[in-house]
């Protein structure tokens, strides 16, 4: 007995043949795009998007996350946004009003 | 329908043909592993005690040679006896960090967690076994690793238990094996959460729906998350440090660094800070780690020894999920004085406050939970009133703390010890010590001496107040934490250094009524009153099994009928329902 | 004895001990690799001189941006390695692993080339703020690589012996290695822009 079966398997397969190549094209829109005159912050954003893009492709495809369990999403959830309180805290402490000047 | 597993779990069908070695040292039986981490957390709460009564000398008799072991400390931690400035900074770092990672922490999850919640829900041991067997072993490691620190050149490490850069960027030795010592310990609880998250998901009993798990595998649970997500950033923080050590980097060195009177010559355009931030968005969450399973193990007994369900129960619950994740947004508390802004200053301290209500929510319910019950005064039951009291204590000095303005006056002053110390040691150790007489029957199949554990408790009570309550008073006078001297130099400290004495002397006092503990530990294993399966008439589902438990624990697969603490049911001809009995057929 | 839903499904949460387990190892891992991507923005706005440390440290975008398309096709082999044990053939099963780890060797091989040009031109991780948080989290990701081609190697060959005692058992922990080696590709998604562009 598997989960999937041999039928259900060929979907997949076709739907990570259409994911490999967008990840393959948003990667040469990566580079291309780092060569764009534009602010430090558009720069940054734009690349955090795209590369934000290609993640969730990966991991809605390819790790099955588009149909996992409740559990895996709750999971999920919970560490993305520890996730965030890390990457955007520390930061907002060094850059907002500081005592003293 | 699932092939059955075979191959590795052989193993555990020839559980008697197993050598000496598989069955008690490398064993996968959660039991035993539960064990191994009591016996290797209870060792390492010595030895970190032990640090600390030397210390206690110095604070006490500062700059007088130790008696009797100031000789054998060697000349480079003690010339003559009396000990150096550097020595006495090598005790406290190593004291807070045995204490926390190698004693508590070991104890509360790696021991009690490991021993009990397998049981507690009807499982046959974790859902991984072999895991479950690497966690210990990268503990054991870890603690290797820490004890060798004390003899690499120049000694342990020294710059307290948060090893502030820079510092300890620019350390001596010990502080290189500091840190890999942490990376050890920091896997250990990374595999044993991943464990013990697992186990609750997937292994609960038939019947075991979430609201009915006892108080102590929540506490446990929400533990795991918080030593899951918390943890990791330590250990990058560790490898960030040890590349500043090692490979010359400057993640934590600032440009322009002056030591020993000249410029380092780094690359410089580092953050101290940045090493405070991954520090403490672990270490705050670590210590609701040291006391969530603490209030599990008092919830249990305060059920059991009352014959009443837990008032409060679903919002004791819901306090614990609330904690634990506010519990990740107050670290900077630890960080009042470190030159942020109003806006973030505001924010933790508010954030602060707020974290302060689930835990009086639990704290209420356990004292709430006392009203009407036909109590008795056991052994556990003593620590764990104790308990109350204590942790409430604790628990209010903290709130100055997190008071940004107040924080001021009192951040790295003996105040912060007091309050710290109050929630740890008459609070998380009394109730691990209350877990031990309580569980012991179970994992030995003997009891403990009620008489040797009265003879414990009563002094242990008096004398952690006489310890820590000075240090409150003595930190409100401004006395500062980590001198070397106590403070004696201090003007202002003045008549309040004078009570070092009598703190002192209670640690030691302390020290003398744990052997009573000891003895009963290891007198009782032999000739204990033999124990019953229940000997307390206890709800929950670990009392089903025999004392000990055989491997695979139960000899039929339990199911839950009911919820985890049915004492006194009105009908009911005994003062308890076991929540795996079957009800007795209906007689309409 | 055996420990239930090892490879059976739990009836409430749908799933087997292996895949919750390699799930939540992933959200510590996401919070190792949090907390270096926090320290990158920290040195960033701290006191460095970011664009000239960058600048002069002059890492290779055409060679990464093969590595990154080396690394997304080995996730592409890694998942069609589980689909062709689903579909029951174990012979492209193994083929498609092998090239995972293959792919990886030369992601590792790129890397070499990288790092000791960057060596040979006296740029290391002491120089820089940016060359240290460069080569510890390239590093560190490195070291991922390595631990997913090992059990992936283990997978592919030793361990393919499960197939004969239980199947399903096999495939799922081909997931679970799987999902690893997918983490590994995602945290490269953002390395790379991340310290070659931005």
């Amino acid at each position: 007995m598997s989960e999937h079966h041999a039928i259900d398997v060929d979907k997949h397969v076709r739907s990570y043949m259409i994911v490999f190549a967008s990840l393959m094209v948003l990667t040469i829109v990566t580079v291309a795009v780092s060569y764009l005159d534009v602010s430090v912050a558009a720069a940054i954003a734009l690349g955090l998007v795209i590369a934000t893009v290609k993640a969730s492709l990966v991991a809605a495809v390819f790790m099955h996350l588009i149909d996992e369990k409740k559990v895996i999403y709750w999971m999920l959830v919970c560490t993305l946004a520890a996730f965030f309180v890390l990457l955007l805290v520390p930061y907002w402490t060094s850059v907002t009003d500081q005592v003293g000047g | 329908m699932a092939e059955p597993v075979r191959g590795k779990d052989e193993e555990h069908e020839h559980q008697h043909e197993l050598g000496f070695w598989r069955k008690y040292v490398f064993s996968t039986d959660h039991k035993v592993i539960g064990v191994q981490y009591t016996i290797t957390g209870l060792c390492f709460l010595f030895l970190g005690f032990s640090l600390m009564m030397l210390m206690r000398w110095q604070l006490a008799y500062p700059d007088q040679p130790i008696p009797l072991i100031g000789k054998l400390l060697g000349q480079a931690r003690a010339p003559g006896g009396i000990m150096t400035g550097d020595f006495y900074n090598e005790l406290g770092a190593m004291h807070g960090t045995i204490m926390v990672f190698l004693g508590v922490v070991p104890l509360a999850v790696g021991g009690f967690g490991n021993f009990v919640l397998p049981l507690q829900i009807g499982a046959p041991d974790m859902a991984f076994p072999r895991l479950n067997m690497a966690s210990y072993w990268f503990l054991f490691l870890g603690g290797m690793t820490m004890l060798a620190s004390f003899f690499a050149p120049g000694g342990a490490a020294a710059s307290g238990w948060t090893s502030y850069a820079p510092l300890s960027d620019i350390a001596m030795n010990g502080q290189t094996w500091w840190l890999v010592g942490m990376v050890f310990l920091i896997t250990s609880s990374l595999l044993g959460a991943i464990n013990f998250i697992t186990t609750t998901l997937q292994l609960r009993a038939k019947g075991l729906s979430y609201m009915r798990l006892p108080f102590f595998v929540w506490s446990q649970l929400v533990t795991a998350f918080l030593l899951l997500l918390a943890f990791p950033p330590l250990e990058t923080a560790a490898v960030l440090q040890l590349m500043d050590r090692l490979a010359g980097t400057s993640f934590f060195l600032p440009s322009g660094l002056v030591v020993g009177g000249e410029v380092l010559q780094v690359s410089g355009g580092g953050s101290p800070l940045l090493w405070q931030h991954l520090f403490w968005f672990l270490a705050h969450p670590e210590v609701y780690v040291l006391i969530l399973p603490a209030l599990g193990i008092v919830a249990e007994i305060i059920a059991n020894t009352t014959r009443k369900p837990l008032w409060g129960y679903r919002a004791m619950v819901y306090s614990l999920i609330f904690l634990g994740f506010m519990s990740f947004i107050v670290w900077a508390h630890h960080m009042f004085i470190t030159g942020m802004g109003t806006v973030m200053s505001s924010f933790f301290q508010t954030t602060t406050m707020i974290i302060s209500i689930p835990s009086v929510v639990i704290l209420t319910a356990l004292i709430l939970s006392l009203w009407g019950g036909s109590i008795r005064f056991n052994a556990p039951m003593l620590f764990a009133l104790a308990f109350l009291p204590m942790f409430g204590i604790g628990g209010l000095t903290g709130l100055p703390l997190g008071l940004a303005a107040a924080d001021i006056p009192l951040h790295d002053t003996y105040y912060v010890i007091g309050h710290f110390h109050y929630v740890v040691a008459p609070g998380t150790l009394f109730a691990l010590m209350a877990g031990v007489y309580y569980w012991y029957p179970k994992v030995t199949g003997r009891m403990m001496s009620e008489r040797l554990a009265r003879i414990h408790f009563w002094p242990s009570l008096l004398f952690m107040n006489c310890i820590f309550f000075p240090m409150l008073i003595q930190g409100l006078n401004g006395v500062s934490r980590r001198l070397a001297d106590g403070g004696v130099t201090y003007d202002f400290a003045g008549d309040v250094i004078g009570l070092n004495k009598m703190m002192s002397f209670s640690a030691w006092g302390l020290a003398v009524a744990q052997i009573p503990f000891v003895v009963n530990f290891f007198w009782s294993l032999r000739n204990g009153e033999k124990a019953s399966a229940n000997p307390w008439q206890a709800t929950t589902i670990e009392w089903q099994a025999p004392s000990p438990p055989p491997h695979g624990n139960f000899a039929a697969p339990q199911v839950a009928y009911r919820g985890p603490y049915e004492y006194s049911v009105p009908g009911h001809e005994v003062d308890y329902l076991p929540q795996s009995q079957p009800p007795a057929a209906a007689t309409t | 004895m055996e420990i239930p839903y090892t490879v059976e499904r739990n009836p409430e949460t749908g799933l087997s001990n292996g895949k919750i387990g390699i799930w939540l190892f992933l959200t510590s891992e996401v919070m190792l690799f949090g907390a270096l991507f926090a320290t990158y923005i920290m040195l960033r706005v701290g006191g460095a001189d970011w664009q000239h440390d960058q600048m002069e440290a002059g890492l290779n975008i055409p060679l990464a941006t093969v590595n990154t398309i080396v690394l997304i096709t080995s996730s592409v082999t890694m998942v069609m390695a589980w689909a062709s044990l689903v579909r029951r053939q174990l012979d492209r099963y193994r083929l498609f692993m092998l090239a995972t780890v293959a792919f990886g060797f030369v992601f590792l091989i790129i890397k070499y080339f990288e790092y000791t040009a960057k060596f040979s031109h006296g740029h290391f991780p002491e120089t820089s703020t940016f060359l240290a948080i460069y080569f510890t989290m390239t590093g560190l990701h490195g070291l991922h690589v390595i631990g997913g081609m090992a059990v992936n190697f283990y997978l592919a060959v030793p361990g393919a012996k499960l197939w004969q005692r239980n199947p399903q058992w096999l495939t799922d922990r081909v997931e679970h290695s799987g999902l690893f080696w997918h983490f590994v590709d995602l945290v490269w998604i953002f390395l790379f822009p991340v310290f070659y562009l931005l």
